[in-house]
């Protein structure tokens, strides 16, 4: 396995484009994603990456070029196609449904059921198993979402992408509203899925993040690929000058974005 | 009993959830049922005839046309959208009855069939010009409003009411009562432990996967709320002429649909694209086959009730597809609870406010007042309807941003 996982990549994106109305959003981007491997995407705001995201989930097809799966072109063209593929998203809105209690929400588009007549006994035993393993604490899960805090929907966001056993996460700045325990937490499962050969596209604006679990970075600057890095052998400010798109100085005008607390 | 949860957290689990839904308006039909009493009273207090067997006799069959109206409003609502052709669709359904049996002869079973499609169909269309073209739903229905009405009153013809046979099919609707004890109160007691069982199964379930479940006196307090409507409706009835057909056809519409909404992945669907359209798509909801089919349920269900109205008049006539019909199935829907923001009520609610509504048009009529101030009176139940649904929707809205 490990020889071919090398050879070939899980998620391979070929010149794609993605043109809103006024905007290119996205021109010519080459990605490749490997089983086993962290590939942290950055950028600076509007640069494209949740686009880019929305295009390998189904949610946004692109307009033009090729997505490879394994080698092979596949068409993704809405999100069933997507998860049947084993690719989950964590989307950097959520785009979870407020009315809905923690467990509709995970089992969303996906229900277990028994003739028809949905199995909530088996649903909610489920997700208690999960926060139970991931050792994770929601008070009420048939609490609606509306009643949860910022942080604990995106733990639910996290843990729905985790349901089915995919092969290939997408997590747009899954931490963006996790306290710093939660966060730690993440990344160390994050490395954890990565040992088990899933391959993940992690977006944040935290440098310290992607410096812990990414094995490669690739930045995306006014929608085009500009520069990928080895984590090990690349520093920090060649990749904040190539996200900026200055060779000097730029650091010290951008202050790391800090976790914004909900 | 293997519970891995103690019981102080399981405790707490279940009081921060009464809590949380006294903050959030998310009672459930208690201040519907509140409403409700409250409207009895006063009325029995006004008048002694009101609670009399036969004034709810009356009540209890006047109230179907509109309540099914009204459980297809309830679907409509909870994907956070709006049909405002169920009037005339009931209208135009007791026409095209009454022309293809009585003028053309068809037979009255296939008038009926063809009738209720048309709904369906209808319905289908305007889910398809919404969910396919993105026409906001409010347009489409309200041209549907007038387009039906104008097919209904072009076939009813000159004299813009067709009469039919008081003992058909359709008459037989809303004249038909069981009165025979045996049956009505075997009926009453067959759902009593119908309800029961299901209930104590479930807990049976979840105790056996070791989930935090219901206390068992809860059940069998439930239960015993439930004998006890079901019996005293039995009893009440059965002092004048019995279990009117319409009204059990009514409630098992209800609750099939209430099942339909709260038990399948169906049902599930619905409420996800109340609650989100986007994070339905995203989530693999098939959006436009959901709209579609939720505008045909409304459309089908005002089709039925059409034929409910048309059944007590005996002759489908523009009285029954006038905007009374939808004003007041709309007002139904809302003023039993269910929200006109999408994702939030059941199917229970159409029986609840058409029960409110129906009361105050009867209890008015006992008094003899006059429709203007019932209008009035029936307006300001609504409107605070509304007035608790944004409260509601605001407290879970000020949460959400936090
Ligand atoms: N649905 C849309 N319609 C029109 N334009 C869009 C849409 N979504 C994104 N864009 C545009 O595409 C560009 C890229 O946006 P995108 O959300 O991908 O940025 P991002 O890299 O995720 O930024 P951030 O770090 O702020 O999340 C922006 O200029 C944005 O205005
Ligand atoms: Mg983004």
């Amino acid at each position: 396995m490990p020889g071919q996982r090398q050879s070939q990549p899980l998620l391979a994106l070929r010149g794609v484009s993605k043109r809103f109305s006024a905007v290119q959003a996205l021109v010519d981007i080459e990605l490749e994603i490997r089983a086993g491997e962290v590939v942290a995407l950055v950028g600076d705001n509007a640069a494209g990456k949740s686009t880019l995201v929305k295009v390998i989930s189904g949610v946004g097809p692109p307009d033009k070029g090729v997505i490879e799966w394994q080698g092979a072109p596949v068409q993704i063209r809405r999100p069933q196609d997507a998860r049947l593929l084993g690719i989950a998203t964590v989307y950097q809105d959520l785009a979870m449904c407020e009315n809905l209690d923690v467990v509709a929400n995970l089992f969303l588009g996906r229900e277990i059921h028994r003739f028809g007549v949905l199995d909530e006994v088996e649903m909610e035993r489920r997700t208690r198993e999960l926060l139970h393993t991931l050792s994770i604490r929601i008070p009420d899960v048939r609490m609606p979402l509306a009643g949860l805090s910022g942080g604990q929907r995106q733990v639910v966001a996290i843990i729905r992408s985790f349901l089915g056993s995919p092969r290939l996460l997408l997590l747009d700045e899954p931490t963006a509203s996790l306290g710093i325990q939660q966060t730690n937490q993440l990344l160390d499962l994050i490395e954890e899925l990565r040992d088990q050969g899933l391959g993940v596209l992690l977006i944040s604006h935290n440098m310290s993040d992607i410096k812990a679990v990414a094995d490669r970075v690739a930045v995306l600057r006014l929608g085009r690929n500009n520069g990928l890095f080895d984590v090990n052998t690349t520093s920090q400010e060649q990749i904040i000058s190539s996200i900026t798109g200055a060779a000097d100085h730029a650091v010290a005008h951008r202050p790391h974005p800090e976790e914004v607390w909900p | 009993m293997t519970n891995p949860l103690p019981t102080k957290a399981r405790v707490a689990e279940y009081a921060g959830g009464v809590r949380r839904r006294v903050r959030e308006g998310g009672l459930g039909p208690a201040p519907v049922l509140l409403a409700l009493a409250v409207t009895w009273v006063v009325f029995q207090s006004l008048n002694d005839k009101f609670l009399s067997p036969r004034n709810l006799s009356v009540l209890s069959v006047d109230i179907v046309g509109t309540g099914m109206v009204a459980v297809g409003i309830v679907f409509v609502l909870l994907i956070g959208e709006i049909d405002l052709s169920v009037g005339s669709l009931a209208g135009l359904a007791g026409a095209v009855f009454a022309a293809l049996h009585v003028n053309v002869g068809m037979t009255e079973w296939l008038a009926v069939v063809v009738a209720v499609v048309c709904g369906t169909a209808i319905g289908a269309l305007h889910g398809f010009l919404f969910a396919k073209f993105g026409v906001p739903a409010f347009v489409v229905t309200l041209a549907g409003l007038l387009t039906w009405s104008g097919l209904m009153i072009y076939l009813l013809g000159p004299d813009s009411s067709i009469s039919f046979s008081e003992d058909g099919l359709v008459a037989s609707l809303t004249s038909r009562y069981y009165s025979a004890p045996g049956f009505t109160y075997g009926l009453a007691a067959l759902c009593t432990a119908a309800y029961l069982l299901v209930s104590l199964r479930d807990r049976a379930r979840r105790a056996g996967a070791g989930m935090p479940c219901r206390a068992r006196s809860g059940i069998w307090v439930r239960t015993g709320l439930l004998a006890a409507v079901a019996f005293t409706t039995v009893a009440v009835l059965g002092h004048f002429e019995g279990l009117p057909l319409a009204l059990l056809i009514f409630l098992g519409f209800i609750v099939a649909s209430d099942l339909l909404l709260r038990r399948t992945p169906y049902g599930r669907q619905v409420l996800a694209l109340g609650g989100g359209v986007e994070a339905a798509r995203r989530a693999g909801v098939d959006v436009t086959r959901v709209r579609v089919s939720v505008f045909m349920i409304a459309g089908t269900l005002a089709a039925v009730g059409g034929l409910f109205v048309a059944s007590r008049f005996t002759s489908a006539s523009q009285v029954s597809g006038s905007g009374m019909l939808l004003i007041n199935a709309v007002a139904a829907a809302v003023i039993g609870g269910t929200s006109l923001f999408g994702g939030r009520g059941s199917t229970w609610s159409a029986l609840l406010g058409v029960l409110i509504i129906q009361s105050i048009a009867s209890g008015m009529a006992l008094l003899g007042v006059e429709t203007a101030v019932q209008f009035m009176i029936t307006g300001g139940v609504l409107i605070t309807a509304v007035i608790f649904d944004s409260l509601a929707r605001r407290t879970a809205a000020s949460r959400v941003r936090t």
